[in-house]
């Protein structure tokens, strides 16, 4: 089963590569990853996903907690959420041709974004399982290029990943 | 106005820190000139990284205070690695700080460049890379203070060498508090979670408290014995806990696990109730998981929640400090009744266990005794002649089994020793920390002719310092638990554990470098050369004892069985 889980953390040098690091120390496997700095610039969001058992998902959230960086963790999974994922592709076709393959979506929303000597990038939206299945029916295409974004989410509601505490440091 | 090299030797001397242990280098120059100019925090010169960490480590543990270790870039800071993975591993409070290469060389392969940060981040509790001069009072205080709450570790703080550059001037305010919205620290636990454990507590019939590092670490040994003498119950510490309850109390029964006491594991294996305080179910305890504590309820108190569940799953869960939340439970059972006559049938059973192959605490007087030392019988003696009261660290082997088995520690934070890490080299440097953390206390250092030699330079850190250590010296010309194994495993193939005749000659080698050294071969004059060490008050001595050298370490869990799956001796096992 996948698990999509949230963190929020210090937007610092190395904050990242420690919580990937702990992945790779602890033998977990990240599927999806995806970061970037939040509204307030002292915080990074990131979402990941991975495919590890129940019991492991509650250790690695454990883990990721007693991070220092790590401020908050949240299992998106365990909750009432909400899941994207935006992927670009670029295929040896022209855009009339690109137009019939994307036609016939109903599970992605596609969006040409440009043509350029018969090459056309085209960008595609949904959950990740719907361009999973999208780029599979791509398979006998001259296929050029796909960046994921990997998923993103947030759960619904009033529940929310964030926190008002700054950093303090005193000097009385 | 202060220069960034000054400003860390002010902070660590406004952290209330006095000493501390390291190696000079070109990148932690600056530093080295600001310890020259002031005398707030002496330094100790070490002979290696590595020594310097340990030293640092031994000092922690035995005061209880933080550790503070320097070191230069490079070859310095991963010379460092050892010590800092040891500490790591045991969750001892410590701050490294390493000098690195000037900022704009960083990422460049400037000379004595490593990547301190990278290479040291799984084995650290938190590391700053300082940005700023200017920060460098704020990373001292955060630094400190991740390593000293929680769950304690090391923190390392890499300094680029333009930080502390002496013509950069600022001015110097040392933080009074620091509170960091990452980082909550636990308390209290659960109030009905202590409700439940106290329940539990009051209806077992065959309970055991198991109490680790963590009682030792939070200074909770003595809410661990209020808590024991109320319920009455079997009381075992782990390697890591020696000391936590005295070893000398009635309801000890000895230490738990790899080569726990007989009586111990039986306990552990039949009992119905499992207390863990702040032990964290390592593998050297359980033994198989899945055949861990079967019929026992378990009950959890831990200030890291990521060693809950982790490898046993545990019916109540207490995530807190040790000393709180020990406390908060010894509230709570006073409230209500309780009759201890309940466990008779219990002990009953334990002293059967006990009578039947329990440690033998008297071997210094066996009947048909050779003239061959045993190497328990250098421990009894050890025993014997410090009267139980000295702080003994222990390097990594049999040796280090022999001691933790048979030197009863009465008080924690005596017994100083690698348990998860398993760090050959540890006992020598780590004895230096200690003896500058109680310069009037007896410290001794329990090791191995193999281990010894893996910081044997320190000889001459203690010779310039002055050091009595006592080192005392479990020879028996190979290295002892790989030949055990392999006694045991490989049907004697003793693959890369010998010598030869390649052994130094260990008492010269402790008078070269300034020191006393006696070599014992012979039972009947090992309590006398133990007695003559102790009585060298101002020296180190170098106690060489040759032992018996097929003596094997037991009991011993039988790897991947439970518990109760135990070699008692060469012939006899429990399975």
């Amino acid at each position: 089963m996948i698990s999509h889980i949230a963190i929020l953390m210090e937007n610092q040098p190395g904050a990242l590569s420690r919580v990937v690091g702990l992945f790779s120390q602890r033998g977990y496997n990240i599927d999806s990853l995806s970061v970037a700095p939040t509204q307030e610039s002292t915080l990074s969001r990131l979402t990941m996903t991975t495919s590890e058992e129940p019991e492991v998902i509650s250790q690695i959230l454990r883990q990721l907690f007693k991070l220092i960086d790590v401020v908050m963790v949240q299992n998106l999974t365990s909750a009432e959420s909400f899941s994207i994922e935006l992927a670009i592709i670029k295929l040896a076709l022209d855009t009339g041709e690109v137009k019939k393959i994307i036609d016939g979506e109903n599970k992605i929303s596609c969006n040409i974004v440009n043509e350029v000597d018969g090459f056309t990038m085209f960008e595609v939206k949904g959950e990740s399982i719907a361009i999973d299945n999208f780029l599979s029916s791509l398979k006998d295409q001259e296929f050029l290029e796909v960046s994921r974004s990997g998923q993103l989410g947030m759960t619904t509601g009033m529940a929310s990943l964030r926190t008002n505490d700054q950093t303090k440091i005193s000097y009385d | 106005m202060t220069s960034g090299g000054e400003a860390l030797i002010r902070a660590l001397a406004d952290e209330k820190i006095d000493i501390m242990f390291g190696y000079p280098g070109g990148a932690a120059l600056h530093i080295y000139d600001a310890i020259y100019q002031q005398d707030r925090v002496q330094h100790i010169l070490v002979r290696h990284e590595q020594a310097a960490v340990h030293a640092a480590d031994g000092y922690a543990r035995s005061s209880g205070k933080p550790g503070v270790a320097l070191v230069t870039s490079g070859p310095g800071a991963t010379n460092a690695i050892t010590g800092i993975a040891t500490a790591y591993t045991d969750s001892i409070p410590m701050v490294v700080i390493s000098g690195q290469v000037a900022s704009h060389l960083i990422g460049t392969d400037a000379f004595q460049e490593t990547d301190m940060i990278g290479i040291s981040r799984p084995i650290v509790k938190h590391s700053f890379l300082v940005q700023s001069a200017e920060e460098i009072p704020s990373v001292v205080k955060k630094a400190f203070h991740i390593a000293t709450t929680g769950r304690p570790g090391p923190v390392v703080i890499d300094v680029p060498k333009d930080m502390t550059d002496p013509n950069h001037k600022f001015e110097y305010k040392y933080p009074s508090s620091v509170y960091l919205r990452s980082y909550p620290i636990l308390g209290e636990s659960d109030a009905n979670e202590v409700k439940e454990a106290v329940k539990l507590l009051k209806s077992a019939k065959k309970p055991v408290i198991y109490a680790g590092g963590g009682v030792i670490q939070a200074d909770a040994s003595e809410e661990l014995i209020q808590l024991s003498k109320m319920v009455g119950c079997p009381v075992t510490n782990t390697l890591m806990g020696l000391g936590a309850f005295p070893a000398t109390d009635d309801q000890f029964i000895g230490m738990l696990g790899m080569h726990g006491t007989y009586e111990a594991n039986m306990v552990m294996s039949e009992a119905d109730l499992i207390f863990n305080a702040g032990a964290r179910f390592d593998d050297r305890i359980t033994n198989n998981p899945k055949k861990f504590g079967i019929a026992a309820k378990k009950i959890h108190i831990d200030s890291d929640p990521s060693s809950i569940d982790k490898i046993i799953n545990v019916d109540v869960a207490l995530q807190g400090d040790a000393k709180i939340v020990l406390g908060q439970i010894c509230e709570e059972f006073k409230n209500a009744s309780y009759d201890k006559s309940n466990l008779e049938p219990w002990w009953k059973q334990v002293k059967e266990w006990r009578n039947k192959h329990g440690l033998n605490h008297d071997m210094l007087n066996l009947p048909n005794q050779s003239d061959i030392i045993l190497p328990q019988q250098v421990i009894q003696s050890l025993y014997k002649t410090t009267k139980g009261e000295a702080f003994i660290t222990s390097d990594v082997g049999q040796h280090q089994m022999f001691a933790a088995q048979y030197y009863k520690f009465d008080e924690p934070r005596k017994w100083i020793n690698s348990g998860g890490l398993g760090t050959m080299g540890f006992g020598l440097p780590s004895a230096m920390g200690v003896k500058f953390a109680f310069p009037e206390e007896t410290v001794a250092c329990v090791t191995g002719e193999g281990s010894i030699q893996m910081c044997i330079q320190e000889l001459s850190t203690c010779k310039q310092y002055g050091l009595p250590i006592k080192i005392i010296n479990l020879n028996n010309r190979a290295l002892g638990m790989v030949k055990q194994w392999q006694d045991m495993q490989y049907s004697g193939r003793y693959s890369s554990i010998l010598y030869e005749d390649s052994l130094p000659d260990f008492v010269k080698l402790a008078e070269s470098y300034g020191h006393v050294g006696i070599k014992v071969e012979k039972f009947s004059d090992l309590n006398d050369a133990m007695e003559e060490c102790f009585s060298l008050k101002d020296k180190l001595v170098f106690l060489d004892v040759l032992i018996d050298p097929d003596e094997h370490v037991y009991p011993m869990l039988e790897a991947g069985g439970s518990m109760a799956e135990m070699r008692i001796s060469k012939k006899d096992r429990t399975f």
